[in-house]
């Protein structure tokens, strides 16, 4: 079972390595690459604590192997602010409302919460509550967490009205 | 949970993914989306020595309308499905079975090709290709076959689906237009597999039901086609003594398992329940009604 030489695009950067086609994609992003935002929840693709980006579509990274991420463009948790440090309207957000109390969710939540808001820009708290419907939070934080995104949404829209 | 090591496969054809497939023989499994092979997989209750992954093949992609039949690729996604304009015109059940499955991450990965052809009867699909007369494309080393959805599964996790061969496409002949339809799911959270649920085609006509078909998930080893609780409704104006009529044939044929969901008697009341919500709400859009 040799090692596989994989390529990706890793929050803008290309990435080369090597790994057995066996290593989950969160494994691989955690003690490879030094990207320990995404966190291992339940490790049963419930929970969306591992939540990253991967060509665009929010997926569980605990339930990728390595090799089926040949070639693809993966996004983080950390690769979610501006390069110099500022943060993202989202993570501004659920700063503002609260949308965390332990943590252990969130970058999971704000990941898939990113990718929520570019498929629909304008969500209503049904869809927001439905479009995270994969993400668990065990502290029962959804209230502000639904709010941060909601906030967020509208920040985003404001911004791209006052710049057109 | 760390699975067991495999040697990893990345077939760019169909023909390729057969022949990786015969040489390789028993050890060896093909990988759609992963959703389900994976899981079993971290459990170690899957321990394939070889993965072939189907990803690269673009023919096992897409959907087709034409010949009033609707073709979708075994590799298309859940999320493909559901945003698919062409199925939410001709084949609305599709898309309403598929919101209900899992949750938006899991859809964006997880294929209806996976979905049928793993055999598990929490699977919501393969009640739904039986309602609708669905046909499995299947192709080996041996040659191209089809089989259809309600001879495919046998028990538990066994299909008829030969084990050098490969769940291609499915094919479903339109249902007619203006049918009602609705897929019924009982579940304890969102994302989770059925208690039970139903899927119900029907067509009326001048107030008289002309066609039906009704499929169960998950109160059996394998997905129901609940043919006597079909034939209990057509003829009839689909008033409150057929649906009951479909609905004790429909939990007459019922035999779930005992589980976290609940005790057997409970599953097979459940199955009624959705029989007669999802009756309901086929009738009252067959009618013109809107929900």
């Amino acid at each position: 079972m040799a090692k596989m030489h994989v390529k990706m695009t890793i929050n803008g950067e290309a990435v080369e390595a090597l790994a057995e086609p066996r290593t989950l994609l969160i494994h691989f992003l955690r003690e490879q690459q030094g990207l320990t935002g995404p966190h291992i929840g339940c490790d049963t693709g419930h929970c969306g604590a591992c939540t990253v980006d991967l060509n665009g579509k929010s997926v569980k990274s605990c339930m990728v192997f390595v090799p089926q991420a040949d070639g693809a463009g993966i996004t983080t948790i950390e690769g979610i602010a501006q390069p110099d440090g500022t943060l993202h309207a989202l993570q501004e957000a659920f700063r503002q409302h609260h949308g965390l109390q332990c943590g252990f969710c969130t970058p999971g939540m704000i990941t898939r919460a990113y990718r929520l808001l570019q498929d629909n820009p304008n969500p209503s708290e049904e869809d927001i509550r439905y479009g995270i419907s994969g993400n668990l939070c065990r502290c029962t934080g959804y209230q502000n967490i639904v709010k941060s995104i909601q906030a967020a949404a509208d920040e985003l829209s404001a911004n791209k009205e006052a710049a057109e | 949970m760390i699975p067991g090591a495999f040697d990893y496969h990345l077939p760019t054809s169909l023909p390729d993914a057969c022949r990786l497939l015969a040489d390789l023989g028993d050890d060896a499994r093909v990988v759609a989306g992963g959703h389900s092979l994976i899981p079993m997989m971290k459990l170690r209750m899957a321990v394939p020595e070889h993965l072939i992954d189907l990803r690269a093949i673009g023919e096992l992609r897409g959907i087709t309308v034409a010949d009033g039949a609707v073709t979708i690729g075994a590799m298309t996604t859940e999320a493909e499905v559901i945003a698919s304009e062409e199925l939410a015109q001709h084949c609305s059940i599709l898309r309403e079975t598929a919101l209900q499955i899992a949750d938006p991450q899991i859809r964006n990965l997880g294929t209806i090709g996976g979905n049928v052809a793993n055999g598990d009867p929490g699977n919501d699909m393969p009640a739904v290709m039986q309602t609708l007369a669905a046909t499995y494309q299947v192709e080996g080393l041996r040659g191209k076959r089809q089989i259809e959805a309600r001879d495919f599964y046998e028990a538990a996790f066994f299909t008829s689906l030969g084990e050098d061969e490969i769940l291609t496409a499915i094919r479903i002949p339109l249902p007619p237009a203006g049918h009602g339809f609705s897929y019924q799911k009982q579940k304890r959270k969102i994302g989770d597999y059925a208690t039970a649920a139903a899927a119900v085609v029907l067509t009326m006509d001048g107030g008289q039901c002309r066609s039906a078909a009704i499929g169960l998930t998950n109160v059996a080893d394998t997905p129901l086609f609940a043919e006597a609780a079909g034939a209990a409704l057509v003829g009839t104006d689909v008033g409150k003594a057929a649906i009951d009529a479909a609905v004790q044939a429909a939990e007459a044929i019922t035999q779930p398992a005992e589980d976290g969901r609940g005790p057997a008697a409970f599953r097979t009341k459940v199955a009624g329940v959705m029989v007669r919500r999802a009756i309901e709400q086929a009738k009252s859009r067959a009618t013109g009604g809107a929900a």
